[in-house]
């Protein structure tokens, strides 16, 4: 790993540290919603998650001078730290999934697996990705390559909480954090990439937090519960 | 150009204010109109590339996506004039039919726009409207099954296009080593430079967009979602999913492989996309026996079709690229037809058992043989257009020495078609196992044609009656739900016979453009 990092445009090394630390903060981020017991909780990792990615944006953008990050950076802050967190929020409450019936707030039930198994599938998973996208030698003139790969084992991490969790609010959030993974990555490998784009990327985001939340109303209304354990009529 | 973009989304917005009988009439009209605009720009995008403010651009290959794509909106949006007033009449109510409308029209807007954009970013944001959009579409059923069907869909769909955002980023990164930070990933841009992009990273992004890309497409093994959402979307709905959304997430592939064989040459992209094209051919193969849900035998057909175009193009010969192309197009009609066909039936008998509908000939004297005219054109008999594009790519692959690919490909359309053969001669051929309706109900056979008219000048009131009864009476359930599909057949046929020279030129540039001239 030493060689990729040296390898690199030559980086304060306080900053690779700083977007490294960062970029770790994420992924435990990730690894925390494995264990979160509580819908709330499991939505306030995901603002918190969001939030750091933000703010290596910010370090980015000043360390960079790349203008465009600072707005990127406060969007980002605003749709996907605020805004996502308080409709998602909102629509549990309004299903009585918040603060009601404590059968639908405790999703830590939900877990095909038990949570060590989970996690310890999850660090394989994480450090497999670590280690592919590292030998792949792909360097990054704005972070360290490090934070690229470590974006990846988010990715990765976040299809294994998709996969064992059984609650639909779960397998939502990790879609949203499968998101704030590629937004990492594209804050290592495409920090340049055009303001537009990423306003468009985010607009996306945004319906498609509306429709999941349309659509996990839909299947609640009609299921009565949050879990898919039902969710297995159609198949063959 | 602007005004095919307008369109469909101004209609969108006119229906969902608009009483319904305006909303049928806008869509409708919109259908038409976006695919006889999409003709018109057919012979422009034959001569050269059509640039448009920066983000906008249609060249030979979106023109046939969109050209696929402008048939079935208009035929849909005939279609779903009979669908959603035909039987449930008064039973639906007209809140959701309304959203049904407008989502019709929005979508039909994403999946026209998909192919129209002019760099890989804009194209992924496309696509991720057109999954939104459909998911509700899927869910508008409000059944267990839909619920459930769009809430898989969406998860397995959002997920398969964050792998395919992933890919686009590393499409950026590898841009951005020759271009420098500050470029919008335009598909020329990177094309022009293709030959100097850094290999580990087109390889990345290469594996990583048809994983992705092929969730929506249905590419096995990230088909599972596809025969949920096909089977329980309503009839529309699932012929423009199958017909046109999956061909749309194709284009992004090919978008991203026209890249990755300038970067990387031919073997690298075409390996991957043989590999993924063969297992969707010898699953859904499997899959087609067996099947106990009419929609769900469709479903698995085209994941069947979505493995012929990958292996298609994965032959790289310029007979099997045109091949490729022409067979987007064939299918686009085709599947539409039956699952146009398909819902009729469904509508007629009210369930969507392959085993209870029975008599579907004897039934349904105009969408009866035509259904089967769909799925005979889906297995590729002669004289329809699917014979002839699959003749090109088998052609294609013989000629440039894929023998194993192209004995496989052969063999499992034969096998699938028997597969889908079985069961719909089973539905439409045998019997109903009732006793047949009185002689009073009996239309003689002479007066199809007869029928089919009286039906369309009577109100569709008349036909809601028929469903309930325990033996449906002979008779179509509304002629709106035959005009398109006699279209189609007729487009089907025409493409198979004697395809009009416009296209050839169209398919002659397009191959180029996928490298096609250079192996």
């Amino acid at each position: 790993m030493s060689g990729v990092v040296a390898a690199t445009v030559a980086a304060p090394s306080a900053l690779s540290g700083g977007a490294n630390v960062i970029a770790v903060g994420v992924l435990l981020a990730e690894f925390g919603m494995f264990r979160q017991a509580l819908l709330r909780d499991q939505v306030r990792l995901y603002a918190a998650q969001s939030a750091l990615i933000s703010v290596l944006a910010v370090v980015v953008a000043a360390t960079r001078h790349l203008p465009d990050l600072y707005a990127l950076a406060a969007l980002s802050f605003a749709l996907k730290t605020v805004i996502v967190p308080v409709v998602l929020r909102r629509m549990l409450r309004g299903i009585g999934a918040i603060g009601g019936d404590p059968r639908w707030n405790d999703i830590a039930g939900s877990t095909a697996l038990s949570v060590a198994s989970a996690v310890l599938i999850a660090i394989a998973v994480a450090a497999f990705g670590f280690f592919t996208v590292a030998a792949l030698g792909l360097t990054s003139p704005v972070l360290p390559a490090t934070a690229l790969s470590i974006s990846v084992a988010v990715v990765l991490v976040s299809f294994v909480l998709m996969i064992v969790r059984r609650d639909v609010i779960s397998q939502a959030i990790g879609f949203l954090s499968l998101e704030n993974g590629v937004s990492l990555t594209a804050l290592v490998v495409a920090a340049g990439l055009p303001l537009i784009l990423e306003i468009a990327f985010l607009f996306d985001l945004l319906v498609a937090v509306v429709v999941f939340g349309l659509l996990i109303r839909v299947h609640h209304g009609r299921a009565e519960s949050m879990s898919t354990a039902e969710l297995t009529s159609l198949r063959g | 150009m602007l005004v095919v973009l307008a369109l469909p989304l101004a209609a969108a917005l006119i229906c969902l204010r608009a009483p319904l009988a305006v909303a049928r009439a806008v869509t409708a009209c919109s259908g038409a109109a976006s695919f006889a605009l999409v003709l018109v720009l057919i012979p422009a995008a034959a001569q050269r590339d059509i640039d448009y403010l920066r983000v906008l651009r249609v060249d030979a290959l979106s023109a046939v996506f969109m050209l696929a794509t402008g048939f079935l909106y208009a035929a849909v949006a005939v279609y779903s004039i009979g669908y959603l007033s035909g039987d449930q009449g008064g039973h639906v109510p007209s809140r959701r039919t309304r959203r049904l409308w407008a989502g019709l029209n929005l979508f039909a807007w994403a999946m026209l726009a998909a192919p129209m954009t002019s760099n890989l970013a804009l194209l992924w944001v496309a696509i991720e409207v057109t999954t939104v959009i459909s998911a509700l579409l899927v869910a508008v059923e409000d059944t267990d099954g839909a619920a459930e069907a769009a809430w898989k869909y969406v998860l397995l769909a959002s997920a398969g296009l964050g792998l395919a955002l992933l890919a686009t980023i590393f499409a950026y990164y590898a841009g951005a080593h020759v271009l420098g930070q500050s470029y919008d990933l335009g598909f020329t841009q990177l094309l022009a430079v293709a030959s100097r992009l850094p290999h580990a990273a087109v390889q990345l992004t290469f594996v990583l967009a048809v994983l992705g890309f092929g969730t929506k497409m249905g590419l096995v093994p990230v088909h599972t979602w596809l025969p949920d959402a096909h089977s329980e979307a309503p009839t529309p709905v699932s012929a423009l999913l199958s017909g046109s959304l999956l061909a749309i997430s194709f284009y992004a592939i090919l978008r991203f492989y026209q890249v990755a064989e300038a970067a990387l040459g031919p073997t690298f992209p075409r390996n991957v996309l043989l590999v993924f094209g063969v297992a969707s051919l010898l699953l859904s193969m499997l899959y087609l026996f067996g099947q106990r849900d009419v929609k769900r035998l469709l479903a698995y057909s085209s994941v069947e079709h979505m493995g012929i175009l990958a292996i298609g193009v994965s032959f790289g010969a310029p007979a099997a690229l045109a091949g490729v192309l022409l067979h987007v197009l064939a299918h686009a009609a085709a599947k539409g037809n039956a699952f146009m066909g398909a819902g009729v039936l469904v509508r007629k008998l009210g369930t969507k058992q392959i085993s209870a509908i029975r008599g579907g000939l004897d039934l349904l004297p105009w969408s009866g043989p035509l259904f089967l005219l769909a799925v005979f054109a889906l297995g590729a008999m002669p004289p329809f257009g699917l014979f002839r594009s699959e003749f090109e790519i088998v052609a294609g692959g013989l000629g440039s020495g894929s023998y194993a690919a192209a004995a496989i490909l052969i063999i499992a359309v034969t096998t699938a078609f028997f597969g889908l053969a079985g069961s719909v001669t089973r539905m439409l051929m045998l019997p109903l196992p009732r006793p047949a309706a009185p002689a009073a109900d009996r239309i003689p056979v002479a007066a199809g044609a007869g029928a089919d008219s009286s039906i369309a000048a009577q109100p569709d009131a008349a036909s809601g009656t028929t469903t309930s009864a325990p033996v449906p009476a002979r008779g179509e359930p509304s002629a709106w739900m035959v005009v398109p599909v006699v279209a189609g057949a007729l487009a089907l046929l025409w493409l198979g016979v004697h395809p009009p020279a416009a296209l050839d030129e169209l398919f002659a540039r397009a191959v180029t453009l996928l490298g096609g001239g250079a192996s």
